[in-house]
């Protein structure tokens, strides 16, 4: 049934493929902009794929995420908003929460960490080469570091890591079939983040965990479970996104010819290199990866109505490629000027860990290109292994050699 | 150039203090936007536009 006469795309319009954006973006940015769609799960919602369209939606308070809590709006992931978590909420409670954190996140404290996450990345690198070629890149630095850096940030112990690896990475299934094993994964991880809290009320710590229980006991400011949700948030998307992305963007710098070569020249423009990487590199599988927006009331967006009650997904990968603000979007150019992408988001969600992320990932790259200027992949492009049906795209191995 | 920062809309991203260090920095307890001069240097012309323009939740409004 459609609402417009119109016939509706099915969403997503196609299986990600590695890193190839699917043409319909495209056509779709050309022709309607708006566009109605049928979700996997919850039925019809828009669809964003402008720039400028996209901004909208998630700078503007009259589309809600607080709205879709509790409730089978149309979206992408088979399990629903759990609520308590600080993409499920609207500003002021948003803010209140989000503020707890912003602390750990801020310019200052971020370069602070500049010269242990350095040590960290020569670490890894140091035993890369030790073991011998070929490697696999994702495995011995991807994964690891930004893992590292979380653990040290929250309290985590490392030692864990394979569990709450596996935890996230079933977490962030797409498949309906997985609805069980998604909810599970959630319990676990919830569980063992309540357990890290559960030690630092016996024995206080001057971590990030620490600092959410200070902020929940001695101040309250946040509930139990807000508190459990922020710090499985922090994990989550403290190591998943980043690992994924260091994985992406090494594989795009070596199977396509010349980049590499660039930054090894010029080590200088790593920084605007990544900048370049983050808006060309789509590093959701699909848009409403963080969730549909619910029109609180009709608001004009892209020369359409959205209704009160209607459901918005944003598609960033699509809005980086906007020829209306890029030129040759569909290339990569580290000299590009006015990079305005959209990858952390925008609006008060505009991602919590950006400086973080950033560090890291110009740590990693400028690191590689410093140390390993020869690297090359170790397989033909085509051979390199994908992650399928996950909310983010990424590599399952990245074989290098130098 | 005058600056005016909202600080119930900024979300502490910390995009105006990379833009625009002499102009902009965060509250240390929360991240939140401390406007170190309302009125900058003619040199920074440029850069507080910018960071006006990059801030995610339009927190930062130039009077000419």
């Amino acid at each position: 049934m459609t609402t417009t006469g119109h016939e509706v795309d099915n969403y997503p319009f196609g299986a990600a493929t590695k890193l190839e954006l699917n043409p319909r973006y495209a056509e779709v940015r050309r022709g309607e902009g708006l566009l109605r769609v049928r979700m996997p799960f919850g039925g019809e919602a828009w669809l964003a794929t402008r720039h400028e369209d996209i901004k909208f939606v998630l700078a503007d308070p009259r589309f809600s995420r607080a709205a879709t809590v509790g409730k089978d709006v149309p979206r992408t992931l088979p399990v629903g908003s759990p609520g308590s978590t600080l993409l499920d909420m609207d500003p002021p409670e948003h803010s209140r929460l989000r503020r707890i954190a912003t602390k750990a996140f801020t310019t200052r404290r971020v370069e602070q960490l500049r010269p242990g996450i350095q040590a960290n990345v020569d670490e890894l690198l140091d035993r890369m080469v030790e073991s011998g070629q070929p490697a696999d890149l994702a495995a011995s630095l991807a994964w690891p570091l930004p893992i590292t850096v979380i653990c040290n940030l929250l309290g985590v112990p490392y030692t864990d890591r394979g569990s709450f690896r596996t935890w996230t990475d079933t977490a962030l299934g797409l498949a309906a079939d997985q609805y069980d094993e998604i909810l599970s994964a959630r319990q676990h991880l919830s569980e063992y983040i309540a357990g890290l809290i559960a030690q630092r009320r016996v024995q206080p710590t001057d971590d990030l965990l620490g600092a959410l229980v200070v902020a929940r006991d001695n101040e309250d400011r946040l509930s139990e479970a807000e508190m459990v949700q922020l710090g499985m948030t922090l994990l989550i998307a403290g190591h998943e996104t980043t690992a994924s992305q260091i994985g992406n963007f090494v594989y795009t710098l070596l199977s396509q010819p010349g980049y590499w070569a660039q930054l090894v020249a010029d080590p200088q423009i790593v920084p605007a290199a990544v900048e370049e990487l983050l808006r060309w590199v789509p590093l959701g599988a699909s848009g409403g990866a963080g969730g549909v927006r619910i029109a609180t009331e009709d608001v004009e967006l892209g020369g359409q109505t959205v209704r009160a009650g209607e459901a918005v997904a944003v598609v960033v990968a699509s809005g980086n490629r906007d020829d209306k603000v890029f030129d040759h979007p569909d290339e990569i150019d580290f000299f590009r000027e006015h990079n305005t992408h959209v990858a952390f988001g925008h609006g008060a969600h505009h991602c919590l860990g950006a400086p973080l992320a950033r560090m890291e990932l110009q740590l990693v790259i400028a690191t590689l290109v410093r140390r390993i200027p020869t690297l090359r992949l170790a397989v033909a492009a085509e051979e390199v292994p994908w992650r399928a049906q996950r909310v983010t795209r990424g590599v399952l191995a990245l074989p290098v050699s130098w | 150039m005058e600056i005016k920062v909202n600080e119930e809309l900024c979300c502490g991203s910390g995009l105006c203090v990379v833009n625009a260090d002499q102009v902009f920095d965060q509250r240390e307890e929360d991240g939140i936007v401390i406007l170190l001069t309302s009125d900058p240097a003619p040199e920074l012309q440029d850069a507080v536009p910018t960071a006006a323009a990059v801030c995610p939740t339009s927190a930062i409004k130039l009077v000419e």
